[in-house]
């Protein structure tokens, strides 16, 4: 071969992965028969998990990775990239998904935290995603080494709201940087705990320097399309499909959705008849202490 | 005013977007397709990176797949990047997952390299280029097989990386994410000729 400087995991290559699931949604599946489900309506990956969020929510316990023998006949059941969740703070389980050949990892509120601190994501070859429900959170996680964000939103329970809130926050700070001098500016990073070169690039491009999609209740066609015009990259859909009456005809039509987000007469048609969407939790019925988004810092 | 084309179905379209104004550098428009139709009119398409799976699905949905196909005929030059370059292909090796619109006479491995930790940067030999060209593989395509139409630009041990067919211009790789700019200055020939 006549290859010099050949070099792997690099954050170009990791951003890079990151952009090329632009535009797409990423499913939470729990069986390689869920993952060909949402392969075959166009998702853009799967994400694999022991459970999905709402039943993580009602089982209670200790949420971990998901099987590794599980996640393997995943991977081998589908040809799009296969994302697994890891415990916030767990490297361990962060190296085993990168060990069995995990092409992203979510490092997730949906679990159980297992450190106060956050993984250095920099040290690993693949790239990761992280939760934020505001512009400090999303810097501190882009600096852990994240190529990747997502809002938070509140997960498990079909209810869009917090996605909304989390998305509407970061892009309403990342507008208010908008003409700001550096003193300015570093006052803000000192404020929202963020690192100040970062929250120069994000005043500078008016957007977070990574992929920002949306995540944490979206349940229906109109959900996603929602995100997308308040700004997402893409979209995550937890229980909303596999705890929806008809999974493949709702992953389908919120795929639709995501392509056709500004397009009503088509949100239109892809959102009739597909039998009850996921019956859903109100996140603000929710105790204080047993909201997800509140894990990780 | 030269108008490109780029197929904003899903994956890196801004990217696409903001490197070839680089490359145009004012002398034309660059134009998100997304809707039937749209491809009329565009002197240049760009097909970008991507998951080849949900674009060929959403390009048969929506008819678009046939206005792309006589794009091609009719002579449009076309850049496909990674996923593009899984569409642009006549046989996808051993996969029935999407459906290749075959446009250019190859045979193509869809991820050739294997998952996302074997994604790599490469100084590539590229025919006709004096120095190296740095790429950026991302789980990316090959090319297994090519017709005799086919010329060859760079290979990576056995498998091609890019190649060209009279107005196709296909890579395994990510020229938009890169500042080197010298595989849009073919494609520029290419629209001037």
């Amino acid at each position: 071969m006549e290859l010099e400087n050949l070099r792997f995991g690099t954050e170009l290559l990791k951003r890079g992965f990151a952009k090329m699931q632009k535009g797409g949604v990423i499913m939470d599946v729990t069986t390689p028969e869920q993952a060909i489900i949402a392969e075959e309506a166009g998702a853009v990956a799967v994400m694999a998990l022991h459970a999905v969020p709402a039943d993580i929510r009602k089982m209670g316990g200790v949420a971990r990775m998901a099987d590794p023998a599980v996640i393997e006949s995943i991977i081998d059941a589908v040809t799009i990239p296969v994302m697994a969740k890891a415990r916030i703070g767990h490297f361990v389980e962060a190296q085993i998904l990168e060990a069995i050949g995990v092409d992203m990892v979510d490092e997730s509120e949906v679990l159980t935290p297992a450190d106060e601190f956050h993984i250095e994501k920099t040290k690993f070859a693949i790239p990761f995603v992280c939760g934020a429900r505001n512009l400090g959170e999303a810097c501190r996680r882009i600096k852990e080494g994240a190529a990747m964000i997502r809002t938070k939103g509140e997960a498990g329970t079909g209810d869009v709201s917090q996605a909304v809130l989390h998305m509407r926050r970061i892009q309403g700070q990342i507008k208010s940087l908008k003409g700001m001098d550096d003193l300015q500016l570093m006052k803000v990073a000192r404020e929202i705990e963020a690192d100040f070169d970062l929250v120069v690039e994000c005043a500078r491009m008016q957007r977070l320097p990574v992929v920002n999609f949306a995540a944490g209740g979206v349940a229906t066609p109109a959900d996603a399309a929602l995100m997308m015009q308040l700004g997402a990259d893409g979209v995550f859909v937890g229980s909303g499909i596999f705890k929806s009456e008809n999974p493949a005809a709702m992953a389908s039509a919120i795929v639709q959705a995501v392509h056709h987000y500004d397009e009503p007469e088509i949100l239109a048609r892809v959102s009739k008849g597909l039998g009850a969407a996921m019956k859903g939790l109100d996140a603000a019925s929710i105790p204080e202490g047993e909201a997800l988004q509140t894990r990780g810092w | 005013m030269t108008r490109i084309g780029v197929l904003a179905l899903q994956g890196d379209v801004s990217e696409h977007v903001l490197a070839m104004q680089r490359a145009l550098s004012g002398k034309g428009e660059v134009l998100e397709i997304r809707r039937p139709g749209e491809i009329l009119g565009c002197d240049g398409l760009v097909l970008p990176g991507g998951e080849s799976t949900s674009i060929s699905r959403q390009l048969e949905i929506s008819g678009m797949a046939q206005e792309l196909k006589a794009a091609a005929r009719s002579g449009v030059p076309i850049l496909a990047t990674c996923a593009g370059l899984v569409l642009v292909s006549r046989e996808i090796e051993g996969d029935a997952k999407v459906r290749p619109l075959g446009l250019m006479d190859i045979k193509v491995d869809r991820n050739a390299f294997g998952p996302q930790r074997e994604s790599f940067e490469a100084d590539l030999q590229v025919e006709g280029f004096e120095r190296p060209y740095r790429a950026v593989f991302i789980r990316a395509p090959a090319i297994v097989d090519v017709g005799n139409k086919v010329q060859v630009l760079a290979r990576i041990g056995e498998v091609i990386v890019g190649a060209r067919q009279d107005n196709l211009l296909a890579l395994a790789f990510h020229p938009e994410l890169t500042e080197d700019m010298r595989f849009h200055q073919i494609f520029q020939k290419m629209l001037e000729a």
